[in-house]
């Protein structure tokens, strides 16, 4: 499937090559790499991802030559960006927008390998460490979004280091370990400062492995076939340079808007408020990425003990933790949850619909983590987490036994079904 | 020195290397161990945020109906001068109502005197005074309900607001810490 086709030309590059083939690697990873030829737009969130990941720490570096991380001076250093620093105000935009352009592109790269069943052998590896990678993005955005020391700062820093309080015996240990203190309070700023700065360059350490683990088995591919040979390929250059290129482009618009014409949208009006350890804002929200998990977290409001006593086993709390967490850690186990073995859904008529079924629940809980706690919502939120969890634990096992795929085209190159008669072609 | 017959097996089976093995592994464990301790250590509260553990309070401006809210180590603590109705409106509660049963006499030194710490027990938001269901507190993050005693009685918060350790110093002055 390797086609290193690199040649260097030259008496240096030849040198260079002898003792430290960097170049070779470049080539292989951004030139040569024999792509499957039938990869559609949504194949492009990926590089998109990465370029955001790149402008990202960009802009991070140069606001934290300006920004102050005492809790009295960082709301002040903030402003003193927006208002003083030359260009403060568009790097500010382009890096507090960027979080969620971040987010943006990851969550529809997910949806895809959902979708064409990317993350099925041989792929298991390589969507472990994309769940690793968006662990780790959740934690980055959340200490980011703690810097400006607005009052949806502090209280949405408050809410989630209490999440660990819910762990029996050792919870309150903890809480008080992670603050520095016994409240949110300037340590807690500190530190997440400093950590705020670090985990981006572990997210490129993973990001590395994520496409050493893409090169080893080749990009899946909209069909969910294997590729049969070099004329089911073509080189990632220049056809997927120029196809991403196009869509950077348009995704560059789109960020362009935000950050013109909209910079706000995205964040919450509460947090041009400067903290006040002693009110709570009336509603506090996460900013729009982590709606379906907040949803999750407050969907339990039941304790699960023993029957006819008083005895709490789980209390809500925990439960409600544990949930959450359970949304995302059970990413790890899809691999092995949905042993279908065709991968992509154009195959699969119950798993198409189940995907956007799931697709529409993510999109309601959501909306229930947008609105406060009352009438319909805590019970939206409660079928929504239930549902959520059922389609990953139960549905997708069940649908791996009982559904009866399409049958399969050949290969990329004659995706004609012979045995049908019906044409079918890819475009 | 040793010789080869000493690094053969003795007569238990225990050879000399498997003890210098055992002995090396645990001693490195040791130190690593004490290397990686103050690195954890360094994130726990500082001695000067230790330091600020007391907060003095002066009730005598507190008229009956108000509260308000002191910081004691960087929290918000509530101090609410209840009504009568306010009182027997906790002291009349079944205990089999409460998620979290405590009689309110337990929870007060002295009945008009409510002192609490002001953070929801769910997730640590500081919950309105005089609202919710029940009218006493409620928590607008999550929507927890707590009574005129400071007790859960709805939503997903699991326990009573915390009562902190304080002493009357004299009948206006009280000492939380």
């Amino acid at each position: 499937m390797s086609t290193d086709t690199y040649n260097p030309k030259g008496k240096f590059f030849r040198w260079m090559d002898d003792r430290l083939p960097i170049i070779r690697l470049m080539h292989g990873t951004f030139v040569s790499y024999p792509t499957p030829k039938n990869l559609n737009y949504w194949w492009n969130f990926g590089s998109l991802a990465g370029i955001v990941l790149m402008i990202m720490m960009i802009t991070g570096i140069v606001l934290a030559m300006h920004y102050n991380s005492s809790a009295d001076a960082a709301f002040d250093s903030v402003e003193h960006i927006m208002r003083d620093v030359n260009y403060g105000w568009l790097i500010r935009y382009v890096h507090a927008n960027g979080g969620s352009m971040f987010f943006i592109a990851v969550y529809i790269h997910m949806f895809r390998g959902l979708y064409y069943g990317s993350y099925k052998a041989p792929r298991e590896m390589l969507w472990i460490l994309g769940v690793v990678i968006f662990l780790l993005m959740m934690m980055t955005a959340f200490m980011g979004y703690v810097l400006p020391w607005g009052q949806m700062s502090f209280w949405g820093a408050t809410v989630i280091t209490n999440l660990f309080s819910a762990i029996p015996l050792v919870g309150d240990a903890i809480v008080s370990w992670l603050w520095g203190g016994f409240a949110v309070s300037d340590p807690t700023l500190n530190r997440f400062y400093s950590l705020h700065y670090l985990l981006p360059f572990v997210i490129i350490g993973v990001v590395i492995l994520h496409i050493w683990a893409l090169h080893i088995q080749g990009s899946n591919n909209p069909l969910g076939i294997d590729v049969k040979g070099p004329q089911d390929q073509v080189n990632f250059h220049p056809y997927y340079i120029m196809k991403d290129s196009f869509g950077l482009a348009a995704f560059i618009f789109v960020f362009a808007v935000f950050v013109f014409y909209f910079p706000n949208m995205l964040g919450h009006p509460d947090n041009y408020i400067p903290a006040n350890p002693l009110v709570t804002p009336e509603h506090i929200v996460p900013e729009w990425y982590f709606l379906p998990f907040y949803a999750i977290l407050r969907a339990i409001t039941f304790d699960i003990g023993i029957p006819g006593t008083d005895i709490v086993l789980l209390d809500a709390k925990l439960l409600g933790v544990i949930a959450m967490f359970a949304s995302i850690l059970v990413l790890f186990a899809l691999p092995w949850l949905d042993s279908s073995p065709v991968r992509s859904a154009r195959f699969r008529p119950i798993y198409k619909w189940a995907f956007w079924i799931f697709f529409l629940d993510c999109i309601m809980l959501g909306y229930v983590g947008s609105q406060k706690p009352e009438g319909i919502m805590p019970i939206l939120g409660l079928v929504g987490t239930v549902y959520y969890l059922a389609h990953f634990l139960i549905l997708l096992p069940w649908l791996s036994r009982f559904e009866k795929p399409l049958p399969l085209p050949e290969s990329i190159s004659n995706p004609v079904i012979k045995a049908t008669g019906e044409v079918g072609h890819e475009q | 020195m040793a010789t080869d017959s000493k690094d053969s097996s003795t007569g238990n089976g225990i050879k000399r290397r498997d003890f210098i093995y055992v002995a090396s592994a645990g001693l490195g464990i040791i130190a690593t161990g004490s290397a990686v301790w103050p690195l954890i250590d360094q994130m726990n509260p500082s001695a000067d945020v230790l330091a600020m553990s007391i907060t003095d309070v002066d009730l005598s401006s507190i008229a009956v109906g108000q509260s308000i809210t002191v910081v004691w180590q960087s929290k918000p603590v509530f101090i609410r001068h209840r009504t009568p109705e306010e009182i027997a409106e906790a002291r009349a509660v079944p205990l089999e109502d409460l998620p979290d049963p405590q009689t309110d006499e337990d929870r007060v030194q002295r009945a008009e005197w409510l002192i609490m710490v002001g953070i929801c027990t769910h997730l640590g938001c500081v919950p309105l005074g005089e609202q919710g269901l029940y009218g006493g507190w409620f928590c607008p993050c999550h929507g927890s309900h707590y009574d005129t005693s400071g007790r859960i009685r709805q939503g997903p918060a699991p326990d009573n607001l915390v009562i902190p350790n304080y002493e009357f110093l004299d009948d206006n002055h009280i000492r939380i810490g």
